[in-house]
């Protein structure tokens, strides 16, 4: 067995690459920055391209033209450049442009503290931009998750054209783990389907399709992209019924098939009472103190970890609930995903625990809170 | 070459419009140089020049207001054979002023079309960067606090090699933009025109006083020789060519008996300079080298060479779920920074713990066994303690062997750093404990 040790930030650009992506940019942005460097060190070689935006726009912007024009894309940055990417997040939903997009969370709000750890951007990716229209997020829990969502998510982006955060936290992105590559999954890889015969129209779906088939920007055939409400042709359109069609497509092509891409980890106990609720770096320590309930409590506590937070895999939480007494939700934040499983499970109890101080929830906490009932 | 014009959808300009003439100086020029619509792509933004691309059967790209640069980047630097044409207003010149720079440093073969009039025309003419201060428009008074820029004289500073000013009515335009089209880099065309249903309603602009104003400006005729360098994209290729993968694929097969057979946490308590995440690295990769799991996990301050520096180590032969340390086994106390941060930690030791305390460091109440050291005395620098502490760690054997020590800064350092490790290891092997 031969271990690596790499980072998170390490793993993502290693999972970038098998994804298929060579092309990245972005604007240095502690605990992304090393994300940058790891792309240096990845893409170039490997014939693909890294640019650093002179900012967050420009980083996304490039990153949009460049799909535009057929290439697998990535972006990354925290919280405060996640901002400053809204305007164009909303453009690649609606322009349908594959992208995907890292998010290193840190301890908001505002610039925070860019050192520590958090999961504050949690609602904030999916609803943080105009229009209202669904994303996908994917929420690794380690290195190995780094690499295989990473990869997912180029998948995901490619096949539905849309933006696929990969919701990473400093605590992931830049500690350092051991792991057996040989044993971290590797997802086959899907690339964007091609427009091969017949007129071509930038955002005509064929029939029983939601997705657009691709073409890009500078082959023989003309592609239009715009960030206007268009119809099928990419031109504007003002009839209702239209653009009522195009952004219920939207929503429809993703929302609709999120069982088809819930990761999730799901540790049932015979008897459990409470059913824990996680995701990102905090799924370790709840894993710890479900193991540690277990056999030194003799106290059953099933665990499920969420990788896919957006759109809310609503079956998962369901059929993991079902027949608990309790579900406790923990988070790196004041109290975030609690809502939409609040939202999700609303017959049943759901209790919280979560801080957002810089410092990761301990498995002692999370004990304490489960028995304190 | 036949007009790239889209006959379906002709210019929708108010009448008197000098976009609707651009728009014809453009297909002119792209007609000379006998371009196919699919071997071009106009980008543009948001505003009445973000019409453009509708008007030309050509690939397009319509973004947000003030962005189209970077679009045109992106899309150059995937498809380098394309002609790709950036039309703007002096609005979206306005917002997106950083990427307008960034394009004149960076020289990537693209043409900048700003079409110029001097106000906002579609939110009801309101000042742009370009607006004269004795303008009267939408915006009341504001404009006459504020001063115009000149396009012109910005991009030959930030590094255009091709700049140019033109009244939109200069007979010479097409062949203007035949050349900055044909420039192999980033080439800037500031294209002065009216706006009748907003500007020109109190400020009478005509053809003939746009000459006139743009004569008493300095002269941008095109080829900035100062500026003139290679074109970005192909000097990336070229620079990009030369890169070695450096991704770490293969992992490190065990070559050694674990030191210690159960979980180990160790910190490094310590300042920046110190080198403690360099000497946690060590560590690392020598557990690692005894198929050992291992996470690392820093802390620290946004100063780089100042405030605490924290390293946490778990070192495990079961894997690592949670990898902040709950009861450290070992810590390494050397600078006071660093014990502050993590004061509580010396509670949570057990028996049977182990404190290396560098001699001054002072530290808070603990269970565990310390040992105090005189670094100084054994000649053992600042940056130099945390890998010495290393090297005392492996003379017990516990969580490391000197074998393993040795052979984890092998694959770390090489030459004078190399050298430099190792002479650490045998100033620290001499201090008595």
């Amino acid at each position: 067995m031969a271990l690596l040790f790499i980072d998170g930030n390490q793993a993502v650009a290693m999972g970038a690459l098998y994804g298929g992506c060579r092309f990245f940019a972005s604007y240095p942005i502690t605990p992304a920055s090393t994300l940058l460097s790891a792309m240096l060190e990845t893409l170039p070689a490997a014939g693909g391209i890294v640019l650093q935006g002179e900012d967050e726009i420009a980083s996304i912007g490039y990153c949009l033209g460049a799909s535009m024009a057929g290439m697998k894309v990535m972006t990354a940055t925290s919280g405060p450049g996640l901002s400053l990417y809204s305007e164009n997040i909303s453009f690649a939903i609606a322009g349908e442009i594959p992208i995907v997009i890292v998010i290193i969370m840190r301890q908001g709000p505002s610039t925070g503290s860019a050192t520590r750890g958090a999961d504050s951007d949690v609602q904030f990716m999916r609803w943080g931009c105009s229009g209202g229209l669904p994303v996908i997020v994917l929420a690794p829990t380690d290195v190995s998750d780094c690499f295989t969502l990473t990869a997912h998510a180029f998948n995901l982006a490619e096949h539905f054209r849309c933006p696929v955060f990969v919701a990473s936290n400093k605590e992931i992105g830049m500690t350092s783990q051991t792991v057996d590559m040989d044993r971290v999954e590797r997802p086959p890889i899907i690339n964007r389907s091609f427009h091969e015969s017949g007129p071509f129209q930038p955002f005509r779906v064929n029939p029983g399709m939601d997705v657009p088939s691709f073409l890009p920007i500078g082959g023989p055939i003309l592609v239009r992209q715009t960030s206007s409400t268009h119809g099928p042709d990419g031109y504007i359109t003002t009839d209702p019924s239209e653009i009522q069609a195009g952004v219920e497509r939207l929503q429809r092509k993703i929302e609709a098939n999120v069982e088809s891409f819930s990761y999730f980890d799901l540790e049932e106990r015979k008897g459990a009472q409470t059913l824990i609720v996680t995701y990102g770096i905090t799924a370790g320590a709840a894993r710890a103190a479900a193991n540690e309930l277990f056999e030194k409590q003799n106290v059953p506590v099933s665990l499920l970890v969420l990788k896919t937070l957006w759109p809310v895999p609503e079956q998962v939480l369901q059929s993991a609930a079902e027949g608990k007494e309790r579900v406790f939700v923990v988070e790196m934040n004041l109290g975030q995903y609690i809502q939409e499983v609040r939202r999700v499970l609303c017959n049943q109890r759901v209790d919280f625990f979560g801080k957002m101080s810089g410092q990761l929830i301990s498995p002692r906490e999370i004990t304490e809170k489960v028995l304190g009932g | 070459m036949d007009s790239l014009l889209n006959p379906d959808r002709p210019p929708v300009f108010c009448p008197g419009c000098s976009h609707d003439r651009s728009v014809q100086v453009l297909d002119r020029a792209l007609q000379k140089m006998g371009l196919a619509g699919s071997e071009v792509v106009i980008v543009s933004d948001i505003g009445c020049s973000g019409l453009f691309d509708t008007f030309f059967n050509t690939h397009a790209f319509h973004g947000l207001h003030g962005r189209a640069l970077t679009y045109a980047a992106g899309i150059k630097l995937a498809q380098p054979g394309l002609k790709v044409i950036v039309t703007m207003g002096d609005g979206g010149l306005g917002i997106g002023g950083a990427h307008l720079l960034a394009a004149c440093r960076r020289n990537l073969d693209l043409t900048l079309l700003v079409l110029n009039n001097f106000n906002f025309g579609m939110t009801g003419g309101q000042f742009s960067c370009t607006t004269p201060e004795n303008a009267s428009v939408s915006s009341s008074f504001l404009n006459t606090l504020e001063k115009p820029f000149d396009l012109c004289h910005v991009a030959a500073g930030a590094g255009a090699p091709f700049v140019a000013r033109s009244s939109v009515y200069r007979k010479n335009l097409p062949e203007l933009l035949q050349e900055a089209i044909s420039f192999e880099g980033f080439a800037v065309v500031d294209i002065w025109g009216g706006c009748p249903a907003r500007y020109m309603k109190k400020n009478p602009l005509s053809p003939k006083e746009i000459e006139s104003a743009i004569e008493k400006l300095p002269s941008y005729e095109g080829v900035v020789s100062a500026n003139v360098r290679r074109e970005y994209s192909s000097h990336y290729r070229q620079e990009a060519g030369k890169e070695k993968a450096k991704v770490p694929w293969k992992g490190t097969e065990p070559i050694f008996e674990a030191a210690v057979r159960e979980r180990r946490e160790v910190v490094f308590l310590g300042s920046a300079g110190q080198r403690v995440i360099t000497a946690g690295s060590l560590l690392a990769r020598a557990a690692l080298l005894s198929g050992m799991n291992v996470s690392q996990k820093n802390d620290y301050n946004i100063t780089v060479m100042r405030g605490p520096s924290v390293t946490e180590l778990i070192l495990s032969p079961r894997a690592i779920t949670y990898t902040g340390v709950e009861h450290p086994r070992i810590i390494i106390a050397l600078a006071d920074e660093g014990v502050q941060r993590c004061c509580t930690l010396f509670e949570k030791m057990r028996k049977g713990g182990r404190i290396i305390q560098a001699a001054g460091v002072e530290i808070p109440a603990t269970a565990g066994q310390i040992l105090e050291i005189d670094f100084k005395a054994g000649g053992i620098k600042k940056k130099e303690m945390a890998l010495a502490a290393c090297s005392l760690l492996a003379r017990d054997g516990d969580p490391i062997t000197a074998e393993m020590l040795e052979e984890a800064l092998k694959q770390t350092f090489q030459g004078k750093r190399l050298e430099e490790a190792r002479l650490v290891l045998e100033k620290a092997a001499t201090i008595p404990v």
